[in-house]
């Protein structure tokens, strides 16, 4: 167990392509990171540098005390997931999980007994005698889970290890990732491209954009105060609606269309105003009070069981946006909607550099 | 596989028809008249032959010249293949690792494959000449005084070497391929895993690249044998006296050299049920061979 830290981490490919730009985080022990983004965004390679399989251009990372930037990826004291599981397919089970303790010159019996242990956490102490090929997907995930348990490293590093099984699966493996991770209590480096993924498992998010960290903090703070549109329309599922809106001395209004009235909070002529889908209030007509008003047109009401979306335009040619409503709720295309939004739930955001307006 | 039903119950075998007459005409057929004088004696201008059993075999099999040949190919055979596998794992290996300017690299060390054998063993012996070879030069300043059609050692030297040189891009090409089609993450893993580049080597990437191994080591023995006759022929220049030779080349001097032709087909008929255990070994492999995925 032991602490991370990132400081100004740079990598640069052949071709001057810069992959992450100067990238800094501090990760207490203990702690479970999970870096999210769209692909592209860098978390990967940076994932990468800090296992050691990636050099690092410039920047430091540290995993405790020890500048690691130079040390070989097997002396990091850390342990990695794969996406594809990477087992060694010629080895069985028992072989995979002891490959590492062996090559460490560890006493025979101790590392049965690590081996063994973790073979119980993960249950799959049946398979022991089997090749990779001969398990299923979850069971090859529980294999790549148990080489990593049973190095009891300083941390985990996680590269995306769920996105290979079928959703039910994922889950299932999600919610177990977390709890053995609050069990062993070691510090956790987690990838991921999904949002739901990143908002369940970690304690802290890093929202990743083109090489740069455009947010740090507890999911929650994220959902509920984005620090830029990236972040609104990335973090949040259906995403959060993004307009473009200006503002003048009789209050808000939208930058095109018309369906939107309110009063001008921020003193600015020009916003990106987001608001959630679940912040739409459904009012009987305009009938004043603070806050902000929409009026819109259904297009579509999407089903999703617990909950129904509608897909709904801003009048005279506004954009479109996404409102949620209770699944008994009964909606006909082609019938007006009048929208109240309080306003703590409206976000607004500079026009031109996309970063959050308090 | 999906299975294909024809119209008609003739037209599978029509199809088939030019591989089997292919087949027929230039190895069952030859084959079978080999069979054939091998229990014969034949007279040498073709005035007619006499059955002499099973005479040619035990001759053959009895001759000490055959035994040292034999026993020359055998030692020919494991060197060839050894180093040939050998040396081009290692070139596979770091070829593998190179990213800069890796397609150039890797047709340089291909190019090789593109040389017939009997060329292959001509440029062999401009290396190796008396008189200009720089081969020659080179172990002469290590005070090895080569001569190559005169010393056996010398002359089976010369002919090893060109026949690794040769046989090295095949294997490196498929060692090469063998080596990409490892995933990288699991190599990547066991870089984790494992500190020593070389243990890693020998407990991850050299038991997943086990089935292209098994299959080169047959490709190389079945070179060795047959394929090497060009170098052969070109090295000892029709002039076999002392000099080394392998079973194929004996095969051709006794039958059209030295006439015996019976002698010569009852040698070939040994090599033929050589091959056929050859390819026994090998489908049996094929077969076992474990699929990873």
């Amino acid at each position: 167990m032991s602490t991370i830290t990132l400081d100004t981490v740079r990598k640069v490919y052949a071709g001057n392509v810069e992959a992450v730009k100067g990238v800094s985080i501090d990760i207490a022990d203990g702690e479970f990171i999970v870096l999210v983004g769209p692909s592209g965004c860098g978390k990967s390679t940076l994932l990468r540098m800090i296992a050691g399989l990636e050099d690092i251009t410039t920047g430091e990372v540290k995993i405790g005390d020890r500048m690691v930037n130079n040390v070989d990826p097997a002396d990091r004291d850390i342990a990695m997931v794969f996406q594809n599981y990477a087992l060694y397919p010629h080895m069985s089970v028992y072989n995979n999980l002891a490959y590492g303790l062996k090559n460490r010159g560890m006493d025979k019996g101790e590392i049965d007994r690590r081996v063994k242990e973790a073979a119980r956490i993960l249950e799959i102490g049946d398979y022991l005698d089997r090749k990779p090929r001969q398990l299923s997907g979850g069971q090859r995930q529980r294999v790549a889970m148990g080489r990593a348990i049973v190095r009891e490293p300083a941390a985990f590093l996680f590269d995306e290890p769920l996105s290979n099984l079928d959703a039910k699966l994922r889950v299932q493996m999600r919610v177990e990732i977390k709890r053995l991770q609050r069990a062993l209590g070691t510090t956790s480096v987690y990838v991921t491209h999904d949002q739901l993924e990143a908002m369940t498992l970690a304690d802290r998010l890093v929202v990743l954009n083109g090489g740069n960290i455009e947010q740090i903090g507890a999911p929650i703070d994220v959902y509920d105060k984005p620090a830029s549109t990236f972040v609104a329309s990335f973090i949040g599922s259906p995403a959060m609606n993004l307009l473009d809106v200006k503002a003048d001395g009789n209050g808000l209004s939208l930058a095109k269309g018309a369906g939107l009235s309110g009063a001008n909070a921020k003193g600015k002529d020009r916003y990106t105003l987001g608001i959630r889908p679940e912040h739409m209030e459904e009012v009987a007509g305009p009938n004043g009070g603070d806050g902000l008003l929409l009026e819109a047109v259904v297009n579509v009401l999407e089903p999703v069981g617990a909950e129904s979306y509608i897909y709904a335009s801003l009048g005279d040619g506004g954009p479109e946006i996404v409102v949620r409503v209770s699944s008994h709720a009964r909606h006909e295309a082609g019938e007006k909607l009048f929208l109240k939004v309080a306003p703590e739930n409206a976000h607004y955001f500079d026009a031109d550099t996309g970063r959050r307006i308090d | 596989m999906k299975k294909v039903q024809f119209q008609s119950r003739w037209l599978p075998y029509l199809l088939l028809l030019p591989q089997l007459a292919i087949v027929t005409i230039f190895f069952l057929w030859p084959a079978a008249e080999a069979v054939q004088s091998s229990f014969y004696l034949e007279d040498p201008f073709g005035f007619g032959s006499t059955f002499v059993g099973l005479d040619n075999f035990t001759d053959t099999l009895t001759s000490s010249d055959y035994g040292r040949v034999a026993r020359f190919t055998a030692v020919f055979t494991f060197f060839v293949t050894f180093l040939s596998l050998g040396i081009a794992l290692l070139l596979a290996v770091k070829a593998d690792k190179v990213l800069r300017g890796a397609s150039a690299y890797k047709t340089l060390l291909m190019w090789v494959y593109a040389v017939a054998p009997p060329v292959a063993g001509l440029i062999g012996v401009l290396l190796f000449d008396q008189h200009v070879g720089p081969m020659v030069d080179f172990f002469a300043m290590f005070g090895w005084k080569m001569q190559i059609g005169v010393d056996y050692f010398d002359t089976s030297f010369a002919m090893l070497t060109t026949a690794v040189w040769k046989q090295i891009p095949v294997n490196f090409i498929f060692f090469l391929s063998g080596l990409q089609g490892i995933s990288k993450s699991v190599q990547e893993a066991a870089s984790i895993d494992c500190r020593s580049g070389l243990r890693r080597f020998w407990t991850v990437t050299f038991p997943l690249l086990a089935p292209t191994g098994f299959f080169l080591l047959i490709i190389n023995i079945t070179y060795a044998f047959f394929d090497t006759f060009g170098i052969v022929d070109v090295i000892v220049k029709n002039e076999p006296g002392n000099n080394p030779v392998t079973l194929v080349y004996k095969v051709y001097l006794d039958g059209f050299r030295g006439n015996d032709l019976g002698g010569s087909s009852a040698q070939s008929v040994i090599l033929m049920a050589m091959v056929f255990i050859l390819t026994i070994i090998q489908f049996r492999l094929i077969e076992r061979r474990v699929h990873y995925t």
